[in-house]
């Protein structure tokens, strides 16, 4: 699983290995490294930015062995859901049950619909609606696309994805 | 330098027809002392009759042919085999349920060993492999770039300066009509019919927009792509089509703020996809592009991605096409027609 992790350390020499020998130490696979100097918490600190992979069973224990280091661990983030893209939905959305095709996406488990902004101009006019579709990576999300766009031609409404 | 006369036979003399005899006179001496190639249109056939010299049509014959004043009344293809020239350009209009008449003209043509010049779509998205064997059998050339993107340079894009380069995929705009009624659409918040009519108005759609706006036009186009550039044999019957009929200007307006234009792009890939769609496409790629404008990106494997755009129709840019394709023939090869 890959892992975004926000830590902050102190500015004496020596600190960065702190957070990465455990990293290392637990199996996990560095990424990146984004060291912020010129970004200082108010209490002196320096925020990194840390992304890696790692087994999920073991990341608890890594986060509990970084805080008896004395790295401040501001945010473990899990990423999830990788890729994205925004497709548009014209048609009669809301009445053709809008739960239903964004649970089409959900129930995948690789994919989700993670924002929607919907605009209706008239009962009796087709709405439209704006998807961000995030799934694991890109074939899961090419596959969310088709299903997608197959539940939407049932409940005849047009699908317009991005190129 | 050695000159040599290329003789042409027009068929069909309706704006793009007329336009080609336009640009030849326009450009006729230019190209006699650039490239020696002296042009004479030796006859030229519509609807209405023919009109022959074989010394060359003067302006004052053409324009006269034209007006109706000197015509003469047949309807007779054997002036295609008859009347000796070495070019015959099809510029009848486009019919895709059997590509006709343009399909007749262009084998008599190629069976009299003319080579051909064409701005007709219906023969080449209908019988592809048939005219290319035909053309090949006689050792004659079929050239079609105005087909295709009007006067982009698309093909010989693709088959002469990009020769070296495998290409991955093709996608853009390809019908100024419905790039011209999303781009109103957007712009001014518009609905859908108003936007038509006022390009009916304008000419920029016809009385039946169906084929613009259903997305026909762009498979075909899409077609002659296709079979052309990628070796495929489809028809536009293969196309998965969708066209732009049903966005309204809500949607446009939420894709512009999202930072999306609807743009309907027909793309053609090496993998095998052949489909005309409406698409979000971010607004600072280059395949945004406004009003009538056509746009095409090249995927190659070489150069990278290469974007050509202009002016997608009218019949000073398609005879532009036409002309081109006219001295790509004489460029390279076929010394053997010349009869200097």
């Amino acid at each position: 699983m890959k892992i975004s992790l926000d830590i902050e350390l102190k500015d004496i020499p020596g600190q960065l290995i702190l957070a990465l020998k455990p990293i290392s130490d637990f199996g996990g696979n560095i990424k990146t490294v984004l060291h912020q100097r010129d970004k200082k918490t108010p209490s002196g600190r320096i925020p990194v930015q840390i992304v890696f992979e790692i087994e999920e069973s073991k990341l608890a224990r890594l986060v509990e062995r970084l805080k008896e280091g004395d790295v401040n661990v501001a945010r473990v983030g899990k990423e999830r859901l990788k890729e994205s893209m925004v497709v548009l939905l014209i048609g009669h959305i809301v009445h053709t049950d809008i739960g239903d095709t964004i649970n089409s996406v959900d129930s995948t488990g690789f994919a989700e619909v993670v924002e929607l902004s919907l605009s209706m101009p008239g009962i009796e006019k087709k709405s439209s609606a704006l998807f961000t579709l995030s799934a694991i990576a890109k074939e899961e999300l090419k596959k969310a696309l088709d299903i997608l766009k197959e539940i939407a031609k049932k409940k005849g409404i047009l699908v317009i994805s991005s190129i | 330098m050695k000159t040599k006369i290329i003789r042409i036979l027009i068929i069909g003399f309706g704006n793009i027809g007329g336009g080609v005899a336009e640009v030849i006179s326009r450009k006729k001496e230019n190209i006699a002392k650039k490239q020696g190639l002296v042009l004479k249109i030796v006859g030229i056939a519509d609807l209405k009759g023919v009109i022959i010299n074989k010394n060359g049509l003067s302006e004052e014959d053409i324009r006269k042919f034209k007006t109706g004043e000197k015509i003469e009344k047949t309807r007779d293809l054997n002036i295609i085999k008859e009347i000796e020239h070495e070019v015959m350009v099809e510029a009848t209009p486009t019919n895709i349920e059997n590509g006709e008449p343009g399909l007749t003209h262009i084998i008599a043509a190629l069976e009299s060993n003319r080579h051909v010049v064409t701005s007709n779509k219906g023969p080449l998205a209908l019988e592809y492999k048939r005219l290319m064997d035909l053309a090949a059998e006689r050792g004659k050339e079929i050239r079609f770039g105005a087909t295709v993107g009007g006067s982009l340079p698309i093909i010989s894009l693709v088959k002469d300066n990009l020769a070296s380069n495998g290409i991955i995929s093709i996608k853009g705009i390809l019908n100024g009509t419905c790039n011209y009624i999303l781009t109103r659409m957007a712009e001014q918040g518009l609905p859908y019919e108003h936007v038509l009519k006022e390009a009916q108005e304008l000419g920029i759609a016809e009385s039946d927009p169906s084929k613009d706006v259903e997305g026909i036009d762009t498979a075909v186009k899409l077609v002659i792509l296709a079979n052309s550039v990628f070796d495929r044999d489809v028809s536009y019957k293969d196309v998965q089509i969708t066209g732009i009929k049903d966005i309204t200007s809500e949607a446009l307006e939420m894709a512009d703020e999202a930072g999306y234009a609807i743009k309907l792009l027909g793309e053609v890939n090496k993998g095998g996809c052949l489909k005309v769609a409406p698409r979000l496409v971010p607004k600072d790629n280059p395949l945004n592009v406004r009003g009538t404008l056509n746009v095409v990106t090249i995927k190659t494997d070489l150069a990278g991605n290469i974007t050509i755009l202009g002016k997608g129709a009218g019949p000073i840019e398609t005879a532009s096409a036409i002309l081109s394709d006219i001295l790509g023939i004489y460029k390279h090869n076929n010394e053997n027609d010349f009869i200097i």
